[in-house]
């Protein structure tokens, strides 16, 4: 894809837009490509880039909003709203490492990709806190829905419906974000030594309990030295995010509340930011080879998902959201695939095929297909936004 | 009076087959055709507004209630799903030539699960009625309208309803997991599960707040959440909006979000204070309710810094509630609020625009300004963290003349609501009431898109198609 357009505004997204468009031609479209990894290979002939659409067009700390043209980077977002107290409340990941990319997100690409991170169990997803967007349209057309206030019911709500679409219905250009005040503190409560059942469990209690828990996660022995200082075996770890004298007291109480599960340690603040930046990142993944998938059930349901994939072909696997999130890597092959989507079926949740050569993305579901008469209305909306097919065709479905 | 789409005759003539149609899919008692009967079905929370359907049915199952779309679908006949008709935007309101399906006897709750953290509830189980099967565990349902009573979780995914605690816990969207719907062609579906975050479009996300323009839930997945260990709420008095407003920016500028923070203007304070006794400050132009959560020391910790910020800003008065009788109340009087103003004058028109916070000194100055010059008096209720105002206009209902200056009033407003940043309407939704206003925010090219998603779904139109869409290509009567 030498050949993409890289508008500077949104006119020229437009334009570049209403050219396909007429000449029925399909468009590969990206932010700076980060997640070009991700999900299917898209067959076009040109690529659209709204990596040059740059700059945050309103910041309003106190009224908890930010709003971005859709090639910001993330980074530079953070850094605004880290300077304001705030932070963006998702937790948005960085998966460069998984792809072996050095361009940097954009806040586009985070939320046409809906990605989220540990603080997703307790506080949302990325598409919970998309207040408003503005996007061209398979058409050439500029549609907005949302705004740049906090609680907004008026239309049908398209930008839920755009977070996760992976630019197959229109091209983002700007974003509005809900933010909030970034905790004073953190801590992290930390088992060793538990089964994975056992782990949930005990996660279970901590997600139940009135103190808040942020994050929720369960390394395996083999990946545990992703998490400063606590030796060998597996470890379940239970994030609090507060105010400091909150976070003492609310360490203690949970403390007690675990003792059943056995004897938590309690990591700092400095120890406990490493360990959720690595779970966040999927760290442990960064440099192995092959596959990776992304299953999500019910929690309970974790860890016999995770027990059937290493059955199946020996996964390196790893919990968050409280064993809701099951990550696993293996063999790049239809036959891992298979196992991948049989446990996902057999939870009753859903799975994506999040890192695999060309050769296998290009032939196997990468998400569950819909059943027959969703996948009609399926069909139908993505023709109500893009109507000659224009919008990375076969992204997500063959 | 807005405009109602004119029935279709055809339908009309039909109506006998069609009602012996439904009653050959449903047990004798939840087809109803008689006018009498009929008669409680006309309107919703939005009382001007009245048409008595063809017929009304009450499934009691997700089969019955896909063999009446189906039928429906076959026949041509427009559908209007109800749940307690307590919609405040006339989403309820039947059309003539239509079946109102009312999913009130679907109120069963289905599975509870703590270690999971979720509930399956049936769409006519009430918003309360989740919260009360998981107390007993010290859970709760988060999103809490002030008509939780009544209001059933079909209808609060439907308006994406809020409530007084969403500054933290959010709305209805963020607190949903799965859905069980049936299409417009009787087809059911399963959206999303007790799982986090499903894959492919976000069609959850889309059908939450669709008013009723795209499928029947039938069912419903929701987070349940642990509740707190206790809550304690404050009284901050104020000599102007302005002054509190400010202070509702200081605070949230601090690093603190409070469970709750709801703004009331004078009017709004003598209507509530009347109602409930909640030792409301009757000398204060503005009043805020703080609310914080946790531990008692954690509570004395955050109450003391909001103290300390409200200080800076010259109050009146701050109260901080020393008991929970006194803490129950003061949210008497709030959540009361409605039902306060209705005493104080024979009607009153609920307006639900959003406004950056910003702006909210302006907006309640323009406000006065119209009151005056419409004549009618207006009480104002702020959901202060997110921006949500609520103007109660009184009126009286009996005089024509009044309501329309009444309607008028609250165009008005909703447009200043657009106009500085914000939207029609925070959590009541469109319905009958905002639809020809949506040429305020939207163009028509947006408009147009939002109905094509619409047409996906309901290619025919079916669904509860007078509302929320500008009449266009329906004829009005
Ligand atoms: C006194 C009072 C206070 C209120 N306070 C609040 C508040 O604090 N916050 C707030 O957000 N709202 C509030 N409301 C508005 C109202 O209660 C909410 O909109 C509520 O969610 C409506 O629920 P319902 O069951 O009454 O739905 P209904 O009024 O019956 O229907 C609402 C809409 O949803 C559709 N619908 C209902 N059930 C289904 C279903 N199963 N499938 C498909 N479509 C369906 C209907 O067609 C209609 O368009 C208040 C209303 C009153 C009268």
């Amino acid at each position: 894809m030498s050949d993409a357009l890289a508008p500077s505004d949104e006119a020229g997204i437009v334009e570049a837009i209403r050219a396909a468009h007429d000449a029925g031609e399909p468009l590969a479209v990206a932010g700076r490509g980060s997640k070009a990894g991700l999900l299917r290979p898209v067959q076009a002939a040109r690529g659209l880039s709204a990596a040059n659409l740059t700059g945050i067009t309103l910041y309003s700390p106190s009224e908890l909003i930010i709003s971005a043209r859709a090639g910001t980077t993330l980074a530079e977002l953070e850094a605004a709203v880290a300077a304001k107290g705030q932070h963006i409340i998702a937790e948005p990941p960085d998966f460069t490492g998984l792809f072996d990319r050095v361009q940097p997100q954009t806040i586009g690409g985070m939320v046409a990709a809906n990605l989220s991170g540990p603080r997703r169990v307790a506080w949302g997803a990325m598409r919970d806190h998309v207040m408003g967007i503005r996007a061209v349209n398979g058409a050439g057309e500029v549609i907005r829905s949302g705004g740049r206030v906090l609680k907004n019911v008026t239309g049908l709500d398209l930008c839920k419906l755009f977070a996760g679409s992976y630019g197959t219905l229109g091209v983002l250009t700007e974003v509005t974000l809900k933010v909030l005040p970034a905790a004073a503190q953190r801590a992290t409560l930390v088992l060793r030594g538990l089964d994975p059942t056992r782990a949930v469990a005990a996660l279970a209690a901590a997600l139940g309990s009135p103190y808040a828990v942020s994050g929720a996660a369960y390394l395996p022995a083999a990946l545990a030295g992703f998490v400063p200082g606590v030796g060998a075996g597996p470890v379940a770890l239970a994030r609090l995010e507060d105010f400091a004298p909150s976070v003492a007291y609310r360490s203690e109480r949970l403390r007690a509340d675990l003792a059943p599960f056995g004897a938590a340690m309690v990591l700092n603040d400095i120890a406990s930011r490493t360990a959720w930046a690595a779970i966040r990142d999927c760290a442990p993944f960064a440099g192995m080879q092959g596959a990776i998938w992304r299953v999500s059930v019910r929690p309970s349901r974790g860890p016999g998902v995770a027990a059937a994939l290493e059955r199946g072909f020996g996964a390196a696997w790893f919990l968050d959201w409280g064993g809701g999130l099951v990550w696993a890597a293996g063999p790049a092959t239809a036959e891992a695939h298979a196992v991948v989507v049989a446990a996902a079926g057999d939870a009753g949740g859903t799975f994506t095929l999040f890192r695999a050569p060309e050769t296998l993305r290009a032939v196997v579901d990468v998400v569950p297909p819909e059943p027959a008469p969703l996948a009609r209305i399926s069909r139908r909306v993505k023709d109500a936004f893009d109507p000659r097919g224009i919008l990375n065709p076969g992204r997500i479905v063959r | 009076m807005l405009p109602q789409p004119a029935a279709n005759a055809d339908i009309l003539a039909r109506r006998d087959d069609i009602v012996a149609g439904l009653r050959a899919l449903l047990p004798d008692d939840a087809v109803i055709a008689e006018p009498l009967r009929l008669k409680p079905y006309e309107t919703d929370g939005l009382a001007a507004y009245r048409q008595v359907p063809l017929a009304v049915v009450l499934p009691s199952t997700t089969e019955e209630v896909a063999a009446i779309m189906a039928f429906c679908h076959a026949e041509g006949v427009r559908v209007v799903p109800r749940g307690a008709g307590t919609s405040l935007s006339g989403g309820a309101l039947p059309m003539a030539d239509s079946v109102v399906v009312g999913l009130m006897r679907m109120n069963r709750i289905l599975d509870i699960d703590y270690a999971d953290r979720c509930a399956v509830v049936q769409a006519g189980v009430t918003n309360i009625g989740i919260t009360q099967a998981v107390a007993e565990q010290g859970f709760f349902y988060a999103p809490d309208p002030s008509s939780q009573l009544a209001c059933m979780i079909g209808g609060n995914v439907n308006m994406n309803s809020g409530g007084a605690h969403c500054l933290r816990y959010g709305v209805t969207a963020n607190n949903l997991l799965g859905l069980k719907v049936v299409t417009v062609e009787g087809e059911i579906l399963d959206i999303g599960g007790a799982h986090l975050d499903a894959a492919g479009y976000d069609w959850l996300g889309l059908l939450t707040g669709s008013e009723g323009q795209l499928a029947v839930v039938t069912e419903v997945t929701v987070r349940i959440l642990r509740g707190p260990e206790g809550a304690r709420a404050m009284l901050a008095a104020f000599r102007s909006n302005e002054v509190a407003g400010a202070c509702v920016d200081s605070i949230i500028a601090s690093g603190i979000i409070p469970v709750a923070l709801e703004f009331m203007d004078r009017p709004a304070i003598h209507a509530c204070e009347a109602f409930a006794k909640a030792g409301y400050p009757l000398d204060a132009e503005a009043m805020l309710i703080i609310e914080v959560e946790g531990s008692v020391a954690e509570q004395d910790f955050l109450l003391d810094q909001i103290k300390a910020i409200c200080a800076r800003h010259d109050p009146i008065s701050l109260k901080v509630s020393q008991s929970a009788e006194e803490s129950a109340a003061i949210w008497k009087g709030r959540k009361g609020a409605f039902g306060a103003v209705g005493r104080i004058s024979p009607d009153y028109m609920c307006m639900d625009g959003t406004i950056p916070t910003s702006q909210l000194p302006h907006v309640l100055r323009r406000i006065g300004e119209m009151s005056a010059s419409y004549g009618l008096q207006v009480a104002n209720i702020f959901h202060a963290g997110d921006g949500n105002l609520h103007p109660l206009i009184m009126f009286d209902a009996n005089d024509p003349a009044s309501f329309a200056k009444a309607e008028k009033f609250g165009a008005e407003i909703l447009t200043l609501c657009v106009e500085v940043g914000g939207c029609l309407t925070g959590e009541h939704g469109v319905g009958v009431e905002k639809r020809d206003l949506m040429h305020v925010q939207f163009s028509e090219v947006e408009l147009d898109q939002q109905r094509r998603v619409k047409s996906a779904f309901d290619p025919g139109w079916l669904l509860n198609a007078n509302k929320v869409f500008p009449l266009k290509g329906l004829a009005a009567e």
